[in-house]
């Protein structure tokens, strides 16, 4: 009996060991690779030269026009997912019927599983001729449609984790606010909403987090051109989509352009960390307020 | 005169038969202590007047309650003016995740009153009225939740009187708190007869005994015996109610 459970106790700690050695393995190799291209590349042209062409002849290697690009289309998704989130979120919390509300949350959450792929031609084949059709001179591919499709995309996670907020406040407050003789509308907006901020700035860094990575939808949609721009209208490339282009491309393992993409990753792993980091400690730092 | 008059009322869970044909009347400027066993609907009751049972999924009722001559289940009557008029004070404090001044004029900016002056002045008197004043004048911008929970209770009963309603529920205000705390709001309650009519659901019949002028003694569902609280509970009519106030069940 006793070394069964040893054995059970190593396998179950073994797998979680597994999780760990795989995210410090990638890291290293990211590390590594980094270090290595930034032996060839100062770290402050890296920084702050305004062009990324190190598939040129003339190569420059300045980040900011990917970063650039990641960052519109994530602001562009987010500006479009956080009221239409957020209002779903108050909807099903103060509005719905909790039958309905029971019903509707799965269906809003499939939203999330249907491929990126998917919404990425969604972008590429719909919306981008659909908006054409009133936003003249918008590209085949541009930001807008990219980060509209990638707003849809992340809506049921704000509203999903943002309605899993606005649950958690006690019922009490709601029938204080009510008792009050507030209406549903002022229930929501002056004490539920504020009451469950914390939770809501959780879902919505998190849902950030989420747009920066993502991959499919922007290499489809967004075009394959690194520019420092905030016009939403013309083709850009995110960090994500140099890296499957470059991934994808026929360039030598070890040269500089090969190590450019774990330059370009290891920028985009420091953007998800910082974020998710903070959205940890926020979490930690409120969740215990009404307990 | 009466205040509020309820007549041949009926509730409904689904159901569950929880009301059965309960009429009471509640005179103005008297205290009234609700007493029973758990769900013998008491809470039910009170909450049907200000409406609360309104969002309950199967929540449904028969008969009629006329507060200062209305109708209250009237279409015309809008809920959060009743809520006005009929103000509550909950179990388990309840303040909001807002400063102390914030919670006080609730009731009244949800109203759109923007007046700084008044504001203050209504903030002022309610936290008098309460007996909290003294003790939070100089934290009015702090956060309520940082207030022990008889303060907080105080807290409530403060934002329920700043609207000035003409009654005030009260469901088990004291039973999450402790002895101190709740022989203060006793003396509070007490006060508060003088302006408004108060409504108190309690567990504990000494607390009905010491405060109330009338005691209404409910089980499984109906009104078994209502009377002045001394007749209650020195000799009830009924033998469920002389059992249940001298502690043989409950």
């Amino acid at each position: 009996m006793k070394t069964k459970e040893k054995v059970i106790e190593f396998g179950l700690g073994l797998s979680a060991l597994i999780t760990i050695l795989t995210t410090v393995g990638i890291l290293w190799v990211l590390l590594v690779e980094a270090f290595s291209f930034f032996g060839k590349v100062s770290i402050i042209d890296f920084l702050t030269d305004t062009q990324w062409t190190p598939l040129f002849d003339e190569k420059h290697f300045g980040i900011l026009p990917l970063v650039a690009g990641t960052l519109l289309t994530t602001f562009i998704a987010v500006l479009f997912a956080l009221p239409i989130g957020l209002t779903i979120a108050v909807y099903l919390n103060e509005y719905a019927y909790p039958g309905f509300r029971k019903t509707i949350k799965p269906i809003l959450e499939l939203l999330a599983a249907v491929p990126t792929v998917v919404y990425g031609f969604f972008a590429l084949q719909v919306v981008t001729p659909f908006l054409q059709s009133f936003i003249p001179g918008l590209a085949g591919f541009n930001s807008l449609s990219a980060g509209l499709v990638m707003g849809i995309m992340i809506i049921p996670l704000i509203s999903s984790l943002s309605e899993d907020a606005l649950y958690a406040i006690p019922k009490s407050l709601k029938e204080a606010s009510y008792g009050m003789g507030a209406t549903r509308f002022q229930t929501a907006f002056k004490v539920m909403v504020p009451a469950a901020t914390s939770g809501i700035v959780v879902s919505v860094i998190l849902a950030i987090s989420r747009a920066i990575g993502e991959t499919m939808i922007v290499a489809i949609a967004a075009g394959q051109q690194p520019r420092l721009t905030a016009n939403p209208l013309v083709p850009i490339e995110t960090i994500t989509t140099y890296i499957v282009q470059v991934s994808l491309g026929d360039v030598p393992q070890g040269s500089i352009e090969y190590q450019t993409i774990f330059a370009a990753g290891i920028t985009l792993f420091i953007f998800t960390f910082t974020l998710n980091s903070v959205s940890y400690w926020i979490k930690k730092k409120f969740q215990e307020k009404y307990e | 005169m009466h205040i509020l008059e309820a007549n041949g009322i009926n509730a409904y869970y689904g159901t569950n038969h929880v009301l059965k044909n309960i009429n009471l009347q509640i005179k103005p400027h008297t205290i009234t202590a609700f007493i029973g066993p758990s769900g013998c609907g008491k809470s039910t009751f009170l909450r049907m007047f200000n409406r609360m049972n309104d969002y309950i999924d199967g929540f449904r009722k028969e008969g009629e309650i006329i507060i200062e001559g209305n109708e209250i289940y009237n279409k015309q009557v809008r809920v959060e003016d009743l809520r006005k008029q009929v103000g509550m004070v909950f179990q388990k404090p309840n303040p909001f995740p807002k400063t102390i001044f914030e919670n006080v004029v609730y009731g009244l900016t949800i109203r759109g009153e923007k007046d700084k002056k008044k504001l203050n002045e209504i903030a002022e008197r309610s936290l008098r009225q309460a007996v909290l004043w003294d003790e939070v004048k100089d934290s009015l911008k702090k956060s309520a939740l940082a207030l022990s929970g008889g303060q907080q209770q105080r807290l409530c009963i403060a934002r329920a009187l700043a609207v000035e309603p003409s009654i005030i529920l009260m469901d088990e205000p004291a039973s999450s708190l402790d002895p101190i705390s709740t022989a203060k709001i006793e003396e509070l309650i007490l006060q508060l007869k003088e302006k408004y009519s108060i409504v108190i659901v309690t567990h504990n019949m000494q607390q009905a005994g010491r405060i109330s002028d009338n005691t209404a003694f409910f089980y499984m569902g109906e009104l078994i015996e209502y009377d002045e609280t001394s007749i209650i509970f020195t000799s009830p009519k009924h033998d469920k109610t002389q059992s249940y106030v001298t502690g043989r069940f409950g």
